[in-house]
């Protein structure tokens, strides 16, 4: 039988079986296909790559001009004394690569000035940037976007973790949400939905063989209210509350006058409220179909917007406002027969749905010269059935941040109405990287340095909130707990960042799940944290 | 809270430290040697300077790093995704003193976290293999080892730590861990002596979604104190499965449970072995044909395989982050650099990053940390059955196979225990019969044992009419 060829399972899948279960085997193989680039081996460095290294990614490059200090080997896994002295990116290279032999790992002492360094860059998946001057984020962030690169900041600063995604625009299919709700139509159901249910009649079957369908019973008794309510959908507590004693009268009462254990009739009742949601297109849904991207497709268009041209005009014509049946579920008792029959009731139409959706989409193709067979059925099926979950992230550029025309003045000062903020933090790093341009060091470095840095760095601060016109107030705490800080690194702020980013990364080049947009912080001391769209 | 914390340290650390010096300690002292210039830079600047957000009875000192090299005991129960992660942070953040407790032995589908192990180690203990990469990589750094259960360590093993921090994938466990601090509490005319405590830092991963918790045993909440944050896990309906399939699962559940026993494929006695692939690739090819019964489409080996073994996604960035914070917690502890994490910490990275803190309450009866004796409420005709039934299902109780002994004319009389099987045989009669019959009285005072704590509990039988 063919079935024992596919049984037996490689290594590699049994190594990664379990994040298998989360991204699949097209996640997976997307990871194998990145090549990532590292900016600095420092701990929070080594922390995000072990974390890309682990499961697989196909590539990594680490840039490092630097060479090993003591320091350095204190609060790096992938660094040992003996390598103190060497370059930081060979040395940390060489301990990453013993982690997974899958994976290449590759290192460079520096970019050299002579090479091109759009060039460089631009084979890269993604970059990661670590415990980077502000002004060579900047550099590097405007040389990264104008070449269409994701770039990723990240930064460990005493307690403090820091992420910026730059991307100009990601978009994500599968973004699997913790609690999606089902798409069941019974408020507008469509055709073959209204035939299967019109197949039962309830008042004519005895209780054994009203084992049914909960949702079947819903939809029932949902004709009886529209009737009595104008085709409306119980809207408040009230009306639900109504409509499930409308369904508990409907349960078969025995010969003693009380009511039989009819099972489904009671899942039917607790569960009103998922199986009575309205049927409409969900709001980030909309404004992709309302983008520019969406509305003018050229040859040059991702597939992604191909398809939800496809899908907005589904929507607009044979859908009758309505996004193709996703074709899923949810379990529920009943009968296996019966299950099955209406389970293929939905699976048929989302089939339907997607072969028309399919049409727009080839005559799209082929209206910017395109073969048809440049967007897969597998894919346009994919895209049907998460077409309730598509979303598209778009994070601003570095340059846009830090303009005096066009940073976000708004979100930092609401947020700074509340002193402990995480803003607060936001605004301290950029005061620390003030002092690094006019001292040439981070504050508070050595022992001694800490009580008069204190001074200067609030000199920083009040430097900054005045060239922003920002009226907030930043508290002495964290001008003196900056000072304290010294830039050290602790492994467990570089590990916890370490994790968070490489997630972030894992998503960028799965395109599964939804990235954050777009500052992240995170704050030790209080096991806080807090994502700004800056 | 907190100025106990501080003053139970202080105190640990100098009678550790007095004896330390009389027993005269040889060699090295400061582990010297193996110390480079610059080594613990990252982590002096918390120790050594003042700050305005440290503990209020935080003093710097140089003393503090001395006290965490030298003195300081750590136990790391799990060398898994959670463990290696904890012993590398544990390690670079200046703990020399670590055992670590794990009764596993390395699987391939461990290799894509538990980067403490490579694939020649499979088959190895996890503790061990992990021990000897953190003391070979992290030089000074001395992992101790232990190949075992936490079960088969006693009280004199878990007093000697000054912090616990457990990296576990088992709710049983954990309940185990949480009861055994709890037992170790010394309470003086009712008075908690503070000096007994010993802090639990609990953390849990699935998938994307972890937790990291702070626990106080015997002053903040425990983990039977929010047993409710656990739910029971749901089981498909026996119907279902031997009837009414719908969905691959199913299938599956049907084979394991109603098929293996029946068939007996690899023999008399021989229990199904999710780690066997032979074991899982005869499920997989029964599923598919019970599938094919009721046309159900999507059994696959990976779905047959989760099913059997119950199988957690996992990866190594959620283990990183969880651990993370469990170890940060550890530091500001073990150093009252900061005030620790009150007490409970949710994380979830599916759709951005998301984190929520909170303080989880203490529950006033609950049946491991406040020793209040615990109710139990029935007709004396109910049968014995019925309280068995309780202490399993009830919510706040959990319990997995309860013991039930209690006094009886002055002796000592077993009233149910299922883990031994002839006991079970000699007792299964008593479920039948009624309290009354059993000779049970208003307020008879039951012992209660189990695998979810290394305690009896204490239960007061009080009839209802």
């Amino acid at each position: 039988r063919q079935r024992t060829m596919t049984d037996h399972k490689t290594s590699k899948e049994q190594k990664y079986d379990r994040q298998l279960r989360l991204w699949g085997d097209h996640g997976q193989e997307a990871l194998e296909n990145a090549h990532v680039c590292l900016i600095n081996a420092t701990a929070t460095g080594t922390e995000i790559l072990k974390n890309l290294v682990l499961p697989g990614i196909g590539a990594f490059t680490i840039v490092d001009g630097h060479k090993v200090s003591g320091e350095d080997v204190g609060n790096n896994f992938f660094l040992t004394s003996s390598s103190i002295g060497k370059n930081r990116a060979q040395a940390a290279t060489e301990l990453l690569q013993e982690l997974n032999s899958d994976v290449s790992g590759n290192f460079v002492e520096e970019v050299s000035v002579n090479v091109n360094i759009l060039y460089f860059f631009h084979r890269f998946s993604l970059v990661i940037g670590v415990q980077l001057p502000e002004s060579t984020c900047l550099r590097l962030g405007s040389v990264l976007w104008d070449a269409g690169v994701t770039f990723l900041v990240c930064r460990t600063y005493g307690l403090i973790g820091y992420m910026r995604l730059i991307v100009k625009e990601h978009t994500v299919i599968e973004s699997h949400p913790d609690n999606a709700l089902e798409d069941l139509r019974l408020d507008q159901p469509f055709t073959e939905l209204k035939h299967h249910i019109e197949s039962y009649n309830l008042d004519s079957m005895e209780k054994k063989v009203r084992l049914i369908i909960d949702i079947i019973v819903v939809a029932k008794y949902l004709e009886k209210w529209y009737s009595e309510h104008n085709s409306q959908l119980p809207k408040n507590y009230k009306e639900k509350e109504a409509f499930r004693q409308l369904i508990r009268e409907g349960i078969l009462t025995n010969e003693n006058g009380k009511p039989e254990d009819e099972e489904n009739f009671e899942e039917a009742i607790k569960n009103v409220n998922t199986t009575l949601n309205p049927t409409k297109v969900p709001s980030a849904t909309e404004d992709i179909f309302n983008a520019e991207q969406c509305e003018n497709i050229t040859s040059q268009s991702p597939s992604f917007w191909v398809m939800a041209q496809g899908v907005r005009d589904f929507v607009r014509n044979e859908g009758n406002g309505k996004l193709p049946v996703r074709g899923t579920i949810p379990d529920m008792i009943a009968d296996s027969d019966k299950f099955i029959k209406l389970q293929n009731v939905y699976r048929d139409k989302a089939m339907k749905d997607a072969a028309v959706v399919s049409k727009h989409v080839e005559a799209l193709l082929q209206s910017v010269g395109k073969p048809p067979e440049s967007i897969s059925e597998e894919e346009i099926k994919l895209f049907c059935k998460s077409a309730a979950f598509l979303r598209v992230v778009r994070c601003r550029s570095l340059a846009e941040e830090y303009s005096m025309d066009t940073f976000n003045k708004d979100e930092i000062t609401s947020c700074m109405d509340s002193t402990d903020s995480e803003m607060v933090l936001y605004l301290m790093l950029h005061s620390v990287d003030r002092f690094y341009q006019q001292h040439s060091r981070y504050p508070g470095v050595y022992n001694y340095q800490v009580e008069e840095d204190i001074n200067n760095l609030k000199l920083c601060v009040n430097s900054l909130l005045q060239e922003y016109s920002l009226n907030v107030n930043v508290k002495d705490d964290y001008i003196h707990e900056f000072c304290r800080y010294g830039a050290a690194e602790p492994h467990t702020v570089a590990a916890f960042l370490g994790g968070s980013a490489a997630q972030e990364a894992i998503k960028i080049i799965t395109h599964q799940f939804v990235p954050f947009n777009n500052t992240f912080l995170y704050n030790a001391m209080s096991q806080t944290s807090a994502t700004f769209q800056l | 809270m907190n100025l106990l914390l501080f003053s139970l340290f202080r105190e640990k650390k100098r009678r550790r430290i007095e004896e330390l010096n009389e027993n005269m300690v040889v060699d090295g002292g400061n582990g010297d040697r193996s110390d480079w210039q610059g080594r613990w830079d990252h982590v002096k600047k918390f120790l050594e300077r003042a700050g305005p957000f440290t503990h209020p009875d935080f003093e710097p000192s140089t003393e503090s790093l001395q006290f965490l090299l030298d003195t300081c005991k750590i136990l790391v129960i799990g060398a898994g995704g959670l463990g290696c992660e904890l012993l590398k942070d544990l390690a670079l953040s200046g703990f020399r003193h670590i055992h670590v407790v794990d009764m596993d032995t390395i699987d391939i589908s461990n290799l894509n976290r538990q980067f403490l192990f490579r694939p020649k180690d499979v088959g190895r203990p996890k503790a061990e293999v992990a021990a000897d990469f953190v003391n070979d990589r992290v030089l000074g750094c001395n992992v101790v080892p232990h190949f075992k259960k936490i079960q088969d360590l006693d009280e004199t093993f878990y007093r000697q730590f000054h912090i616990v921090v457990c990296g576990l994938d088992s709710v049983v466990a954990r309940r185990w861990m949480n009861g055994m601090l709890l037992s170790l509490l010394i309470y003086e005319d009712g008075v908690l002596d503070p000096s007994s405590i010993i802090p639990l830092i609990d953390g849990g991963t699935e998938g994307f979604k972890g937790n990291a918790r702070v626990i106080l045993p015997g002053m903040t909440a425990c983990i039977d104190c929010t047993l409710e944050l656990y739910p029971p896990q749901i089981n498909f309906p026996m119907c279902t499965i031997a009837s009414m399939p719908r969905l691959p699962e199913h299938c599956v559940e049907y084979v394991r449970m109603l098929l293996w026993p029946k068939e007996k494929p690899f023999g008399d006695g021989v229990a199904l072995d999710g780690d066997d692939p032979k074991h899982i690739q005869w499920v997989y090819q029964k599923s598919l044909d019970r599938a094919a019964e009721f046309s159900i489409t999507e059994v696959t080996y990976r779905l047959t395989q989760g099913v059997v073994k119950r199988i957690i996604p996992a990866v190594a960035s959620t283990n990183a982050v969880i651990a993370a914070a469990c170890a940060t917690e550890v530091f500001k502890i073990a150093t009252s650099a900061y005030v620790p994490l009150n007490n409970y910490l949710v994380f979830n990275d599916v759709d951005g990053l998301y984190t929520y803190t909170f303080e989880a309450e203490r529950k006033e009866n609950c049946s491991a940390c406040s020793q209040v004796p615990q109710d139990l409420q029935f007709l004396p005709s109910a049968k014995l059955q019925e309280v068995l039934d309780y202490l399993t299902e009830n919510a706040s109780l959990q319990m997995k196979s309860p013991a039930i002994t209690t006094t009886l004319d002055g002796k000592n009389k077993t009233l149910y225990l299922q883990t031994v099987a002839s006991i079970e045989e000699r007792t299964r009669p008593n479920l039948s019969k009624t309290l009354k019959e059993l000779g049970l009285v208003d307020g008879q005072e039951l012992a209660v044992a189990d695998v979810t704590t290394p305690q009896t509990v204490l239960f007061k039988l009080n009839f209802i009419s």
